[in-house]
């Protein structure tokens, strides 16, 4: 038999390669030459110096909204409203960022902690009502992402500006944004947040794998009824996983709004970090260094993607499809899994 | 002489196992053939080579002295083969008939004839003695009654070879005899019939001839008249095993449980505990006797604080425990070995370890400030795993790739090692094998001999009559009866079981 370990490393690698294999013949169907796009898509994440730093720059939310589902999912909660606690944590660091004067080892600090807060407090609402109520929490996630997107625009045309489009940037004191590592990558918008999302994936191992918190949260994603046997508090330990999953959420709103904008803006959609976050957390198997290795695949796909249109004439829409398809064959692990089984039977 | 049914040499292998090797079964016409082994054995995988769920790699099967090749159940069907269950495959809202007929259909100008039907079923209920109604729901009829439904489709669909799967596991003592009988008149009728079981009174009582299977290998076929339980035992375990477990007369000293007009809601909102009174004292072993269904699980849950109580007070000395946290009433000294294992005994996908310490693992020291100390459970998990035969690759591995068995053994470890007051064991036997059980009851008593309380739920009336110091019979959410183990027997138990007052169950 496969151990389970090997089997989560096994499945995502052949999930990326088939996606990576069906975007080749797609390719070859409407007459792009792959190698010259694959190329492409290479050269626009790691070509040169600037598009390495972009990369980081779109792998840095990714990370946290991966956390985020994966965290929610090892206590067995689908938190389909990362995408609106990014919202709320966005909105809560340039909140902070343009409204105080303070040095900047407490006004970052703060601007940060603002955003986990505000993140976590939309992800405390579906696990209150999951916990009290037994509301299903996809279904109260996806209205608080309306929520969310049509709440923070409204503060920031009303009460972060004066009914302008966009805030005005946060105090240097609350900024991510570094000259030194622009000036590294050619002015590339990469930011310090990156040691934020690393040391989150280092906070969410430590949370799940070493502490009691993690050992309630893992038994009652596992087993309700064993959970409350044993003496824990099922109610309790949902709300803190959706907690601690909306404070992930809000911190990756805080990379783009203290980090790679300065700002936040009306925006007529959604961002879809939380979204892309679902598919972070599936392909890297809710493991905080899965996630990080997720993250980066999907940022390198995002920001290598810009670069085949101009390099090798490929459309971006054809860069989603390759996403898309990748995301099919994880989560369709399933399936996967049992061909491997099929050939490891009839191998024998 | 003619058998009806004749499985040679059969060998069948999985994946790394072999599940059967080299297993003989012949089955002569007319006769009830016990199919005898502990779970696992491979019995399961014989009876579904037989009915063409699995194709065997080796041997030949013979149905009235001809070679065949069952490739699929519609094939069994066609050769007279028919299986029952151990789990129903009824149709709730469907009729009796209904449920029969499904998948054979008598069509008359495109509709269900169930008038002809209806008559058929009628006509085989009687002729077996079978006693039911074809017109009945079956969300209206009780287990045994479905567990003819059941028959009847085998009936219907013209087997003359009826394979029953562990029938007796869900049935009440007086349904169990029932079965019996209908076992009989369905063999003078010149069915045959393959018992799977691992209850060695039922073979005793039932059976002419019984196969047995250790381990995937046939041992042998034995004359059901020319041995004994005993025997049979040995043969299926391999080794001598004792059954009337051993155990000095209980000793009770100070009310270490007591239960005083406690009431109790199930999830519906029916109340299904009803004014209970119950003591259980230091040092003895009490028994609830009683049908499933009749407020046991709710008793339970609501002591060890998994259910609420509308009313009423359980105490546990003279410390009120009624509707605390579960885990404060483990804290007072509970243990609860749970009916269901898989649901509420282990968190299946956690390794075997970490279930050891699933109500501990907030205290030194397994934990400290709230991080988990791991090298200290998986040695304190290594201990356990050792002192009670927990059969584990590791203690790294999953609860689930455990056999029943061995997760249950895992369990009462772990809720014996905590040394609690009092210790609830609800079917803690539940679909073990002899050699199992005979471990679970020993620890049980060894527990009761060091002055615990035992407070033990079982639907087994053998288990109840031979662990219990003293037996309190449940019904309809009271206990209506107290009585010594030897001052009764499985028949009077059963009367009371049904509801029959002690007086009326005396009289029998």
């Amino acid at each position: 038999m496969f151990s389970n370990r090997l089997f989560n490393i096994l499945v995502p690698i052949i999930s990326v390669l088939l996606g990576l294999i069906s975007g080749a013949i797609i390719m070859l169907i409407f007459g792009y030459n792959p190698i010259a796009g694959f190329a492409a898509l290479w050269n626009g994440a790691f070509g040169d110096a600037y598009f390495f730093g972009e990369t980081i720059r779109q792998v840095t939310p990714y990370i946290l909204s991966g956390l985020a589902v994966a965290f929610a999912l090892r206590s067995g909660l689908l938190n389909i409203g990362v995408e609106g606690q990014v919202f709320m944590g966005w909105l809560a660091s340039v909140w902070i960022g343009i409204s105080f004067e303070l040095p900047m080892i407490l006004h970052l600090p703060l601007a940060i902690l603002a955003a986990a807060i505000a993140g976590a407090f939309w992800g405390f609402i579906p696990g209150l009502l999951k916990a009290k109520l037994g509301v299903h929490e996809v279904i109260v996630t996806i209205m608080m992402n309306y929520i969310a997107l049509y709440l923070s625009n409204s503060i920031v045309r009303n009460l972060l500006s004066d009914g302008a489009d966009r805030t005005e940037n946060v105090a240097a004191t609350a900024s991510l944004q570094s000259n030194w590592l622009a000036e590294m990558t050619f002015y590339s918008r990469i930011h310090y947040g990156f040691i934020v999302a690393l040391l989150m994936a280092l906070v969410m191992w430590f949370i799940i794998n070493r502490t009691t918190t993690g050992f309630e949260l893992r038994s009652v994603g596992f087993n309700q009824h064993a959970s409350k046997y044993a003496g824990m508090n099922v109610s309790k330990n949902i709300i803190l996983a959706m907690v601690i999953s909306g404070a992930f959420a809000g911190l990756a709103g805080a990379m783009e709004g203290l980090g790679t904008f300065g700002f936040m803006s009306i925006k007529s959609g959604f961002t879809n970090i939380g979204f892309d976050g679902i598919a972070v957390a599936l392909l890297g198997a809710n493991t905080a260094f899965g996630v990080i290795l997720a993250a980066f695949l999907f940022g390198i796909l995002k920001i290598g993607a810009l670069n085949m249109p101009t390099a090798a004439g490929v459309p971006t829409e054809l860069v989603e499809i390759i996403i898309a398809l990748i995301i099919f064959f994880v989560a369709s692990s399933y399936m996967i899994r049992w061909v491997i089984l099929r050939f490891k039977k009839e191998g024998k | 002489m003619d058998y009806v049914i004749e499985m040679l040499n059969i060998r069948k292998e999985f994946p790394g196992i072999v599940a059967n090797d080299n297993i003989n079964l012949q089955v002569k016409k007319g006769e009830i053939h016990a199919l005898l082994g502990e779970n696992g054995a491979g019995k399961s995988t014989l009876m579904n080579v037989l009915f063409g769920l699995y194709q065997p790699e080796r041997g030949e099967i013979r149905v009235r002295g001809e070679k065949v090749n069952i490739t699929d159940p519609n094939v069994a069907n066609a050769l007279g083969i028919g299986m029952v269950h151990q789990h129903f495959m009824l149709v709730d809202t469907f009729t009796v008939t209904e449920n029969i007929v499904l998948g054979s259909e008598p069509k008359k100008a495109g509709t269900v004839n169930l008038k002809h039907a209806e008559d058929q079923v009628r006509e085989l209920s009687e002729r077996y003695g079978l006693n039911v109604d074809p017109k009945a729901k079956i969300r209206d009829i009780s287990v045994g009654m479905q567990q003819r439904v059941e028959i009847l489709k085998t009936l219907y669909r013209g087997a003359e070879i009826l394979i029953f799967d562990e029938p007796t596991a869900v049935l009440t003592p007086q349904e169990i005899k029932e079965l019996i009988d209908i076992m009989q008149s369905l063999v003078k009728e010149g069915k045959s019939i393959i018992l799977i079981t691992h209850k060695l009174k039922e073979i005793m009582e039932v059976c002419d001839r019984c196969t047995v299977i250790r381990k995937g290998q046939g041992i042998g076929t034995v004359d059901v008249s020319e041995t004994n339980p005993t025997e049979l035992a040995s043969l299926m375990v391999g080794r001598d095993v004792s059954f009337s477990t051993e155990k000095t007369k209980a000793e009770p000293k100070e009310t270490y449980l007591s239960i005083k007009d406690l009431r109790v809601k199930d999830v519906r909102g029916v109340e299904m505990v009803k004014g209970l009174n119950l003591e259980v004292r230091a040092g003895e072993i009490v028994g609830i006797a009683g049908v499933d269904g009749n407020g046991q699980s709710e008793l339970i849950e609501a002591i060890t604080g998994l259910r609420r109580s509308e009313s009423g007070t359980i105490r546990l000395h003279d410390k009120e425990i009624t509707n605390l946290t579960p885990r404060k009433v483990t804290q007072s000294g509970v243990s609860h070995i749970p009916q269901d294992r898989h649901k509420f005994g282990l968190v299946l996908d956690f390794p075997i370890g970490e279930n050891m310490v699933l109500q501990s693992y907030h205290q030194k020291p397994y934990s400290k400030k709230g991080v988990m100390n791991f090298k200290n459970i998986y040695q304190k998990a290594k201990n356990l795993i050792a002192e009670y035969d927990v059969r584990t690759p590791d203690a790294y591995t999953p609860a689930r790739a455990l056999s029943g068995g061995n997760q249950q053994k895992a369990i009462i470890g772990r809720e014996v090692d905590r040394s609690p007051d009092l210790i609830i064991a609800a079917q803690p036997t539940r679909g073990l094998d002899v050699g199992a059980i005979e471990f679970i009851h020993k620890k049980l008593i060894e527990e009761r001999d060091k002055g615990r309380a035992v407070l033990l739920l079982s639907f087994e009336l053998d288990e109840i009559m031979n662990l219990s110091d003293r037996i309190a019979v449940m019904f309809d959410g009271q206990i209506i009866a107290d009585v010594q183990p030897e001052e009764t027997n499985e028949q009077k138990l059963g009367l009371l079981m049904a509801g029959n007052s002690t007086q009326k169950a005396g009289e029998q």
